[in-house]
């Protein structure tokens, strides 16, 4: 064979398929989109028909959601929801809640403690760590702005 | 006496396979093949209660099963060799631990069948065993917790990616080769050959370069040509990779496309059962070689074939290094022997 690494890896990518970028973008839009009508639903359940105040009324439509993600991830529904809909499942805090138990199912086999508990956040720890990074990074520069008048606490 | 024909192939003068066994899962068991395999799983436990005991349990019964066909029993294996793809090849070790058969762990990723096979045949035609076994498994859930996400978890998988064959093969090897007897004629080793690729969901393109090289070797060596072979089959390489082999393997002139194969892309029906690119894993050129190729030369449909298997040298944490995935190929070449040349 005459070709460099290079090369090889160029004619690979020419007879590698790619994916179908349109029909995911869909799919993603259109479940991605919906879940967060049923989220807007609910918000509007808890605000209007138990009469919480926004606040309230939002806290609980996550850990609702949660609940919805983790739930279908158990009954074995949500995975395959997310072949198709790839980044509209990915996105939504149902997806977050994907990303942390189904790891604990996976791994429950290897104990409760080194098996469960800890290969739990295998997936979604990253997640943990730059957000809650980046929230108090923001929250600092938000604390220092409020000094000069660039937004009241 | 010399039996090297080359650097990387030797021949074997007196090995035949006695009896080989499949057994595979459930989604294979759904596939075009399903009417060669010896056991179709019921579910992905097998009354297991974890998938690396169902693993076990696969290759211990291929073994079995492969033996019992024999008309022998466990304690006339002189040797068995086999490997798998979980970390320290446990489907290995504890699948054979009750068998007490002299075993040596081998591990040459999803190749390791032909490896083993061509281990036992030195073996054997060297004199240091009058019979011996060849085994591999490999597991979907296991693999996939292993190399890549819990099976829950709702990811995407990319266009190129393959499917981890669950299934187990085990093939017993014996000395004295009779007419009509499937003899084990040549064995060329493959060198590790990487092309620097570093997506590892795209093994078969990552493994195409070594099966070129081990088959350009093979026909070089023997001053042979695909033609020789009524059949050549790779063990899974998948849509991708295939093309692959053969394009650069036609830029040397060796056109092996009128009677080339992958098990990979035979093993699943690749309209009905959404596999991608085809299969992957070392059950995947196992189960179909000794369950579907190897009925064929009973049969006398294939007599001559050239068997390649492949494997992706990579694992998680080299994956993860940033590091790219280096490709092995063996090949045996198989013969129904003819009447005239009883030796």
């Amino acid at each position: 064979m005459k070709l460099t690494n290079q090369e090889y890896q160029e004619y690979l990518n020419k007879k590698s398929p790619d994916s179908t970028l349109l029909k995911d973008l869909l799919w993603a839009f259109v479940v991605g989109g919906l879940i967060c009508v049923i989220g807007q639903a609910i918000f509007d359940i808890y605000k209007n028909a138990v009469g919480l105040s926004d606040d309230m009324a939002r806290t609980a439509v996550s850990v609702t959601m949660v609940f919805i993600g983790a739930f279908l991830t158990g009954i074995n529904v949500y995975g395959k929801l997310a072949k198709h809909a790839g980044g509209g499942t990915l996105v939504p805090i149902t997806g977050f809640a994907n990303a942390i138990v189904s790891p604990a199912m996976e791994f429950k086999k290897e104990g409760l403690v080194l098996g469960l508990a800890s290969k739990m956040f295998v997936i979604a720890g990253p997640v943990l760590v730059y957000g809650i990074t980046a929230s108090v990074v923001v929250g600092v520069i938000y604390f220092i702005m409020s000094f000069f008048g660039g937004g009241g606490i | 006496m010399n039996k090297k024909c080359g650097r990387q192939t030797v021949r074997i003068d007196n090995v035949k396979i006695k009896t080989a066994a499949a057994i595979v899962g459930e989604k294979e068991g759904q596939g075009p093949l399903a009417q060669y395999f010896d056991i179709v799983l019921p579910n992905n436990e097998w009354n297991e209660k974890t998938w690396e005991k169902t693993e076990s349990k696969m290759q211990r019964e291929a073994i079995r099963l492969a033996v019992q066909k024999a008309r022998l029993s466990l304690a006339d294996m002189d040797r068995i060799f086999s490997g798998d793809l979980l970390n320290q090849c446990i489907g290995a070790g504890f699948g054979l631990r009750d068998l007490e058969i002299p075993f040596y762990g081998i591990y040459g990723a999803c190749s390791t069948m032909i490896e083993g096979i061509s281990l036992a045949s030195m073996l054997i035609d060297g004199g240091f065993a009058q019979r011996a076994a060849a085994a591999t498994s490999s597991h979907f859930c296991t693999a996939e917790r292993q190399y890549r996400t819990p099976l829950e978890y709702g990811g995407q998988r990319t266009p190129n990616s393959q499917w981890t064959v669950t299934g187990a093969a085990a093939a017993v090897l014996e000395t004295d080769a009779e007419p009509g007897d499937i003899a084990v004629t040549h064995l060329t080793a493959g060198k590790i050959v990487d092309m620097g690729i570093k997506d590892a969901n795209n093994m078969g393109g990552a493994m195409a370069p070594a099966a070129y090289d081990t088959i350009k070797a093979h026909f070089s060596e023997l001053n042979m040509k695909p033609s020789d072979y009524d059949m050549i089959i790779t063990g899974d390489l998948g849509k991708v990779g295939s093309e692959i082999l053969t394009e650069l393997l036609a830029q040397d002139g060796i056109d092996i496309s009128p009677n080339y194969k992958d098990c990979g892309c035979l093993i699943y029906d690749p309209e009905e059962q959404d596999v991608h690119a085809g299969a992957s894993g070392c059950g995947c050129i196992g189960t179909v070689l000794c369950g579907y190729f190897l009925d064929k030369m009973r049969k006398g449909e294939i007599k001559k074939l050239l068997a390649v298997g492949t494997g992706a040298l990579l694992s998680p944490t080299s994956s993860l290094q940033g590091e790219s995935v280096p490709g092995i190929a063996h090949a045996v070449s198989l013969e129904v022997k003819t009447g005239g040349e009883k030796q």
